[in-house]
C-alpha cells in the first residue's frame, strides 16, 4: 500500500499497539472524552497526561504536517491510530473547533508565522479556540456582522457582540469576523485571531432548553486583535469564513465519523421498551414501520459517504457533497432523538431523578440538544438554498450567499 | 457515480449515446402509440443484443461477457433516463441469472447462448395475486410419467406476452407461503396448455397473465432440486430487484433534470419559477434523496458483484429508498410544471406511470421495508 510511504502497515500497526499500551492510563478505559462534555471539570492527571502524550506525538491530527506538530501521516496511518485507540478503548484527547474548523483552515490561508505559532498549541490540545461569527443580527445571514475593528496602526480594537459562541467559557482563543469596512457586506469582513484572556473579553454562558450551557454570549469592549494576526488580506475575510464552514459542516454531519452517535441501536432499545411479537418482530408495527425507514436513511447515509470519499479520493478538502451530507446526517440524527423518546414512552421523559436510568436522562436531554443541529453552522434552510443556488444553478434573486 | 473502471466506462459511454441517439423518450412515445403488444420494440431490442447488453452477466463459455451486474445497472440507468422499454430485465437478468445460478451444464448450454445474443427472451412468471410474494406459491407441478403436469396461474409476467422461456416457480409439496416444497421450470412458452393474456397497464409496458393447464414437462425442465427452489428463486429476484432499481436511478434523475430545466425557463409574476425558494427547497431535497438513492442502488449491485453475504438486505435498502425516490420526484415532476404536466403530449406522464409500475414490481417499499427488518431479526 503506497499509503503506508513504502513502510508496512503491520509493522506501524504494532507500533501505534504498543505505543498505546504504554502510554494510554489505564483507569481511562472506556471513559468519554471529557472534551465532550458540555459542563467541563477541571481535567484529572491521568487525563491531562493522555493529553500531553497523544500531543506530542501528533497523533491527534495525524494527518496534519509535522512540521507544525502534526502527526505527518497518511488517512491510511490515521485509521490505523483511530483503530488501535479504539481496540485499547482509548479516546482521542486533541479535538474542538481548532481542531475540527480552525486548523484546516489556517493550514490553507495562514501565512508561515501564524502556522508556526498557532497550530503546534492545537496539536498539543494546549489550546483551546472558539468560534466568533454569528450575532444577534446576523445569524443565516451571517455576513450582515457588525462587530467592527477599528485599525490603530499595528493593531486592531474590536467592539461588538457575538452570540452562539459554543464553548466560549472554556476558550483560550477566538477566531472571529469582525468588520472592517462598513461601506460594503461581504467584502467588509476580515478574519481575525485574538487571546479571550484578556480585560475586553466578557462571556456569558447561555442556559438553553436542554438545561445546560453550551454557548455563550460575548462581548468585546476595546477588545485588542495584533495586525500579524490577521488571516488573509484585510477585508478579504468572507472567503475563509466560508471556507471554515465546509469544515464545520463536513463535521457536523458525522459524515466523517458515518453518523455514528453511540449507544444502542433503536432496534434493541424497541425490544426492550415495546416487546416483540411472537415472530419477534417490533410488537408496534406502525412503530417498526418507521424504525426500520430510519435505519434505511442510515444505511444509505453511510453508503454517501463511502461513495462521496472514493470519489474525491486524490482531491483534497470537502467536496460539494459536504453540504447534501449536513442537511440529511442532521435530519436523520433528530429522527434517531424522536424516536429513541417515543420508545422510551414516558420513561423517556424524565428531566431528573433516580426514577429515570441516566440512558433515559440522556433521550430526553438529547433529543432537546438535537434541535439545534438543523440550525447551526448553516440552518437546514440555508443549506437549501445552498444546494439549489450552487449546485443545481437556479437563480438568487437575493443576492445574497 | 461509482468508480468505474475501463470497460465499465465504455460501456456506460455507449449506453448513453445509443439512448439519446436511437431511443430518446420520443422513441418510447411511438411504441407506445403504436399498441405493440409486446410492449417493447423489437427492432430496437435487437440493436441492443447486437452491442451485447444482453449477455453482460453470462459467463463467457455461454456467449455473455461476464461483465456483472454493476455494468448492467449502468445500462440500464441509462435505458431508465429515456424510458427505454426492453426485455434486458426480465431476459438478460431475470432469466440468465436464474440460469446461472441453478442451471446444469445442459440447461446453460441449450439457453444461455441464445439469452445472451437476444434470440430468446426470457421471463420469470413468479407471482400469483396482485402484490408481489413470491413464496405464496399455488401453481400445482404434479409427478406426471418421468415428469411433472403444472397446472395454475401466473400474474403480471413482466415481458410474458413476449417470452419465448419461462422460469415458473410451482408447487411440488408443502402450501402456499411455504419457502420449502417449491419447485422452479423452464417451460417454453409455447407448450402445450400454455395460455396467455395480455395486460395493458399504465406505463405500456409488456406484462400477461400465464395460465398452465396440465403443461407436461419432463425431469430435465426441472432448474436446480425438485422442492428446493426457493434459494435460486431468492437470489435471482434479488437481482432483478437490484437491476430494476438501477433502471428506477436513471428515469428518476431524468425525470429530476427535466423538472430543474424547466424550472429555469418557466417565467410566472415575471421571473423564472425556479427563483421561488418554496420550489429551490423541494429541488434541494429532491437532489439529497437521489444521491443517497445512488450509493445504495450501486451499493447493492456492487454486494451482487462481490457475492457478498448481505446482498438481500442491500437490495431491499435500495429497492425500498429507490422506490421512496422515485415516487416523490415523479409526483414533484408533474406538480412543477403544473397544467402541461398534465397532458398526454408532455413527457412527465410517462415517469409517472412507469415509476408507480417499478415501485410495484417485485416488491414495493413496504414490501422491502419488512424484508429488510425480518433480515436484521425485528
Amino acid at each position: 500500500m503506497a499509503d503506508f510511504g513504502g513502510g508496512d502497515p503491520e509493522a506501524f500497526r504494532k507500533e501505534v499497539r504498543e505505543w498505546v499500551e504504554a502510554n494510554f492510563p489505564a483507569e481511562l478505559k472506556g471513559r468519554p472524552n471529557p472534551m465532550m462534555r458540555e459542563e467541563r471539570a477541571k481535567p484529572s492527571e491521568a487525563q491531562e497526561a493522555w493529553r500531553k502524550a497523544v500531543g506530542a506525538k501528533g497523533w491527534g491530527t495525524p494527518t496534519w504536517p509535522a512540521q507544525y506538530g502534526g502527526g505527518g501521516l497518511s488517512s491510511a496511518e490515521a485509521r490505523v491510530i483511530q483503530q488501535e485507540f479504539g481496540r485499547a478503548g482509548a479516546y482521542n484527547p486533541i479535538g474542538g473547533m481548532g481542531v475540527m474548523m480552525f486548523g484546516p483552515t489556517l493550514l490553507e490561508y495562514g501565512t508561515e508565522d501564524q502556522k508556526l505559532e498557532h497550530i503546534p498549541l492545537i496539536c498539543r490540545g494546549d489550546v483551546q479556540w472558539c468560534q466568533g461569527f454569528s450575532e444577534p443580527g446576523a445569524g443565516s445571514d451571517l455576513a450582515a456582522l457588525q462587530t467592527r475593528a477599528e485599525d490603530k496602526g499595528d493593531h486592531f480594537i474590536i467592539n461588538g457582540q457575538k452570540i452562539w459562541t459554543s464553548g466560549a467559557q472554556y476558550a483560550d482563543w477566538c477566531f472571529c469576523l469582525v468588520r472592517t469596512d462598513t461601506s460594503k457586506k461581504h467584502e467588509g469582513i476580515s478574519f481575525v485571531l485574538f487571546t479571550m484572556h484578556q480585560p475586553g473579553v466578557e462571556v456569558r454562558p447561555i442556559k438553553l432548553i436542554a438545561g445546560s450551557s453550551p454557548f455563550c454570549e460575548t462581548f468585546f469592549t476595546d477588545a485588542r486583535a495584533e495586525k500579524k494576526n490577521l488571516v488573509g488580506p484585510l477585508n478579504g475575510g468572507w472567503t475563509i469564513a466560508k471556507r471554515l464552514l465546509q469544515h464545520e459542516r463536513g463535521g457536523l454531519s458525522g459524515a466523517g465519523g458515518g453518523g455514528g452517535m453511540g449507544g444502542r441501536s433503536l432496534v434493541d432499545l424497541a425490544r426492550e421498551y415495546v416487546g416483540v411479537d411472537a415472530q419477534g418482530r417490533i410488537a408496534d408495527p406502525d412503530l417498526r414501520t418507521r424504525v426500520v425507514q430510519h435505519e434505511i436513511e442510515g444505511r444509505s447515509f453511510q453508503q454517501t459517504a463511502v461513495r462521496a470519499m472514493l470519489e474525491s479520493k486524490g482531491n483534497s478538502g470537502p467536496s460539494a457533497a459536504t453540504s447534501i451530507m449536513k442537511n440529511a446526517g442532521t435530519s436523520w440524527m433528530q429522527m434517531r432523538h424522536e424516536l429513541t423518546l417515543e420508545i422510551m414512552g414516558h420513561q423517556g421523559l424524565g428531566w431528573e431523578g433516580d426514577a429515570f436510568k441516566p440512558e433515559e436522562l440522556g433521550a430526553v436531554r438529547g433529543w432537546l440538544g438535537g434541535k439545534a443541529f438543523t440550525i447551526y453552522g448553516g440552518s437546514q434552510e440555508v443549506q437549501s438554498n445552498i444546494i439549489s443556488k450552487r449546485i443545481l444553478g437556479l437563480p438568487d434573486l437575493t443576492q445574497h450567499n | 457515480m461509482a468508480v468505474l473502471n475501463e470497460e465499465q466506462s465504455m460501456l456506460r459511454d455507449a449506453a448513453k449515446s445509443w439512448t439519446q441517439e436511437k431511443s430518446p423518450v420520443t422513441a418510447f412515445r411511438k411504441m407506445r402509440d403504436s399498441g405493440v403488444e409486446i410492449g417493447y420494440d423489437a427492432k430496437a431490442w435487437n440493436e441492443m443484443a447486437e452491442m451485447g447488453w444482453a449477455g453482460v452477466i453470462i459467463p463467457e463459455e455461454y456467449g455473455g461477457s461476464a461483465f456483472g451486474y454493476l455494468s448492467m445497472g449502468l445500462i440500464l440507468e441509462e435505458l431508465g433516463r429515456t424510458l427505454t422499454a426492453s426485455p434486458l430485465i426480465a431476459s438478460g437478468v431475470g432469466a440468465a441469472s436464474a440460469l446461472v445460478l441453478g442451471g446444469s451444464d445442459a440447461q446453460k448450454s441449450e439457453w444461455l447462448p441464445r439469452i445472451a445474443d437476444g434470440s430468446v427472451v426470457g421471463a420469470l412468471a413468479v407471482d400469483e395475486g396482485a402484490h408481489h410474494a413470491p413464496e405464496k406459491v399455488a401453481l400445482t407441478a404434479a409427478k406426471s410419467g418421468a415428469g411433472y403436469s403444472l397446472s395454475g396461474t401466473k400474474t403480471f409476467v413482466i415481458e410474458g406476452l413476449a417470452a419465448n422461456l419461462l422460469v415458473v416457480s410451482a408447487r411440488t409439496s408443502g402450501k402456499p407461503g411455504d419457502k420449502d416444497g417449491i419447485t422452479l421450470f423452464l417451460v417454453p412458452a409455447d407448450a402445450k396448455g400454455v395460455s396467455r393474456k395480455r395486460l395493458a397497464l399504465a406505463d405500456s409496458r409488456g406484462a400477461a397473465n400465464i395460465t398452465f393447464d396440465k403443461v407436461e414437462v419432463g425431469a430435465d425442465a426441472v432448474l436446480g432440486a425438485a422442492d428446493k427452489g426457493w434459494d435460486i428463486l431468492e437470489k435471482t429476484l434479488d437481482r432483478v430487484r437490484a437491476a430494476l432499481a438501477a433502471e428506477m436511478l436513471g428515469a428518476a434523475n431524468q425525470a429530476f433534470e427535466t423538472t430543474l430545466d424547466y424550472l429555469k425557463v418557466r417565467v410566472q409574476f415575471g421571473q423564472v419559477i425556479g427563483s421561488f425558494q418554496a420550489l429551490q427547497h423541494r429541488a434541494a431535497k429532491m437532489f439529497t434523496d437521489l444521491e443517497l438513492a445512488r450509493s445504495a442502488v450501486e451499493a447493492a449491485l456492487q454486494a451482487i458483484d462481490a457475492d457478498s453475504p448481505d446482498v438481500p438486505e442491500l437490495v431491499s435498502l435500495s429497492k425500498a429508498k429507490m422506490g421512496d425516490v422515485f415516487h416523490l420526484v415523479s409526483n414533484e415532476m408533474v406538480q412543477m410544471h403544473g397544467g402541461i404536466g398534465m397532458t398526454d403530449a408532455h413527457d412527465a406522464g410517462f415517469y409517472l406511470k412507469r415509476a408507480r409500475a417499478a415501485e410495484a414490481a417485485f416488491g414495493s417499499q413496504s414490501y422491502h421495508r419488512d424484508r429488510y427488518a425480518r433480515i436484521n431479526g425485528y
